[in-house]
């Protein structure tokens, strides 16, 4: 198994003066979002959540406005304090740690980048890019290095005395990123960094960051509302709602298995061609004979409807070694893609 | 006593009650009020040294440079009008003193007022007990407490700044309250989740985005203590409010219009020079300070040379 670098267990948060005594009423009876806020005048943030990232990995969680994903994601460098639960980042323990322990986290192992950016008016590029190593008091000559080196890496090279009104929207993401990769953390936490973007701009900067992130291999959490983002970002899965992890997976899984009809009204729309891939949609060989069409164990569903152009005979599915393993009929295809 | 004018008597005698607790306060904690008056008395004798002992052309070349450097050659050639005009009615002396006044004032109440600004901003309690305060310093009309001011502090100038202050010092706390409070969320929280410490976020994030909206706190501070020169000569502080007492109490309008003109000159000249300390660096063009004015000419010159 790989290692995990984040991890969450049984999280909850609950806004409000009484959050203890509405905590404890919650897990004994179960109430609802509502019944907290009638009886506690508490609101219900996130409700229960427990999930884990493996190093390298980028893990999406995706959820409307409200669901409580943003608080969520805020808990992982403690910028919310939990009501309940254990934060394990890196090997440490966030949810007990220490002021002075937790700013040295942040400011070195955790960048972090906004939806609405977030860049300080006031400052140069440059100091912007630096600002975590300034607070660490890194001397002036290795943090402009250092945010020189960030800055070219979003392609921004010769910006660093510009200041930020002086950016495109696009731009000023760059930089956003750029921030948060300046002092090399292990961790990225990203909410959602591109939703304010034109799609075309947001379409650009997802290459973008799925190439550096493929080259720098960092454990990112990436937040969105937007299910084809994650779909395209995410390794892995998973669907808030009302503070609730509801569905937790990797993309082919959430869309071909929809654990509830909350998520299974999100995926609808979503296009399976190149999500779907051969082996989920196989049946067994037993009875078939072997056909002279073959695709491989992994092949996306658009691949094997190309099998069916000429003519409609069934298609079998071969491993590595290129022994059949399954079958499946033009009538499994058409099933598949319609989900 | 007729019933129908029951209000004849006085039956709760309140002024009474105030003289004998002011009375009680004066004989037995003067000395603490004889305390507080040194800071204010060293500040203020030192710029009223300085700024009467000058050589006028000097303090005025001095102006003219601090207006350059802060509002460029416009303002810079609006403050040396105005002092020139002041210099040629022959109200130069008394609008130096005014001037070192209403620069002690602004000193004590930035001192003062940015810091509680800043805590009201943090502390929402904080901010709800500070705020009758505020609003009875600014609205209780200054007379009134011109005598308890003089039976603590006495007479003079340094009396005067004290009662300026009490009267000046509430736009600032406010303004500085409201703009650590406007700084966007978002920005603050990056800050954090960067590393930043709570003063480190202070010091590099809010206060420097809040600084517009400080500044306005302080220009109104500052235009609140030039409006009470006048009041504070009742209590013999010199200057153009003297100038302006003087001519009401002899009708002697001649020296009244000098003192007024010369508060007008003065009001413009410190206005526009503090304004311009509040414009942001977006709206310079992100041009330090130093790349700007008679400094920056300087070490354009420099750098050629």
């Amino acid at each position: 198994m790989a290692d995990v670098e984040i991890e969450c267990r049984n999280l909850w948060k609950i806004y409000g003066a009484q959050e203890k005594e509405a905590l404890k009423a919650v897990q004994s009876e179960g109430l609802s979002k509502e019944e907290v806020r009638d009886r506690f005048n508490c609101v219900l943030g996130v409700r229960d959540a427990s999930f884990s990232v493996n190093k390298g990995e980028i893990f999406c969680i995706m959820g409307l406005s409200g669901s409580g994903k943003s608080t969520l994601v805020r808990h992982i460098n403690r910028l919310i304090e939990p009501t309940a639960g254990e934060i394990h980042v890196a090997g440490h323990r966030v949810d007990t740690m220490g002021e002075a322990e937790l700013r040295k986290l942040r400011a070195e192992s955790i960048g972090m980048v906004f939806q609405h950016m977030a860049l300080w008016p006031h400052r140069s590029l440059a100091e912007n890019v630096g600002f975590g190593l300034e607070v660490r008091d890194v001397p002036l000559a290795k943090r402009r290095k250092a945010a020189e080196e960030a800055l070219a890496a979003m392609d921004l090279q010769g910006w660093e005395d510009h200041y930020p009104d002086q950016l495109s929207g696009g731009m000023q993401q760059r930089v956003g990123l750029a921030r948060a990769l300046a002092a090399d953390p292990d961790i990225l936490l990203m909410d959602e960094p591109f939703s304010a973007l034109d799609p075309l701009i947001r379409r650009q900067l997802q290459d973008q960051f799925l190439g550096l992130s493929r080259k720098l291999k960092k454990t990112t959490v990436f937040i969105t509302h937007d299910l084809d983002e994650a779909i395209r970002m995410g390794d892995q899965i998973a669907i808030m709602n009302d503070g609730v992890i509801v569905q937790t997976g990797t993309p082919e899984e959430i869309v071909t298995n929809p654990k509830d009809a909350y998520v299974a009204e999100f995926v609808k729309g979503i296009s399976r061609v190149s999500l779907v891939r051969a082996k989920t949609i196989m049946s067994p060989l037993d009875g078939h004979n072997p056909t002279s069409k073959t695709v491989p164990l992994d092949s996306e569903l658009g691949e094997i409807m190309d099998q069916f152009m000429d003519d409609q005979a069934p298609v079998t599915v071969v491993d590595t070694a290129n022994s059949a393993v399954g079958i499946i009929t033009i009538t499994d295809a058409l099933r598949a893609l319609r989900g | 006593m007729e019933l129908w004018n029951i209000f004849d008597k006085e039956w709760v005698p309140v002024g009474t009650w105030v003289e004998t607790a002011l009375q009680w306060v004066v004989d037995n904690f003067r000395f603490v009020f004889q305390a507080i008056k040194v800071p204010f008395d060293i500040v203020l004798t030192g710029l009223e040294d300085g700024l009467t002992g000058a050589p006028d052309l000097l303090m005025l070349a001095i102006i003219v440079l601090v207006g350059w450097q802060a509002g460029g050659r416009k303002l810079a050639m609006v403050t040396g009008a105005s002092m020139i005009a002041i210099g040629l009615m022959g109200a130069w002396e008394e609008s130096m003193v005014t001037l070192s006044i209403v620069l002690t004032c602004v000193i004590f109440c930035s001192l003062i007022g940015i810091p509680l600004g800043i805590m009201a901003a943090r502390n929402d309690r904080f901010w709800t007990v500070l705020r009758p305060f505020l609003d009875l310093m600014q609205t209780i009309p200054s007379f009134v407490y011109l005598v308890p001011i003089v039976m603590l502090f006495s007479i003079g100038n340094v009396s005067g700044v004290i009662v300026t202050f009490i009267y000046a010092l509430p736009p600032v706390v406010r303004l500085t309250n409201l703009g650590i409070r406007q700084v966007r969320e978002d920005m603050v929280e990056a800050a954090r989740a960067f590393g930043a410490s709570q003063r480190q976020t202070l010091y590099k994030v809010e206060l420097p985005l809040a600084m517009p909206t400080i500044m306005a706190g302080v220009n109104q501070t500052i235009m609140m203590a030039l409006s009470m020169v006048v009041v504070a000569s009742m209590i013999s502080v010199t200057g153009l409010g003297q100038m302006v007492l003087r001519g009401i109490g002899r009708l002697d309008m001649g020296i009244a219009t000098v003192g007024g003109l010369g508060i007008v000159f003065l009001a413009i000249v410190i206005d526009r020079i503090s304004q311009s300390f509040g414009v942001s660096a977006r709206d310079r063009g992100h041009k330090k300070w130093y790349e700007t004015g008679p400094v920056g000419a300087l070490r354009k010159l420099a750098g050629k040379g």
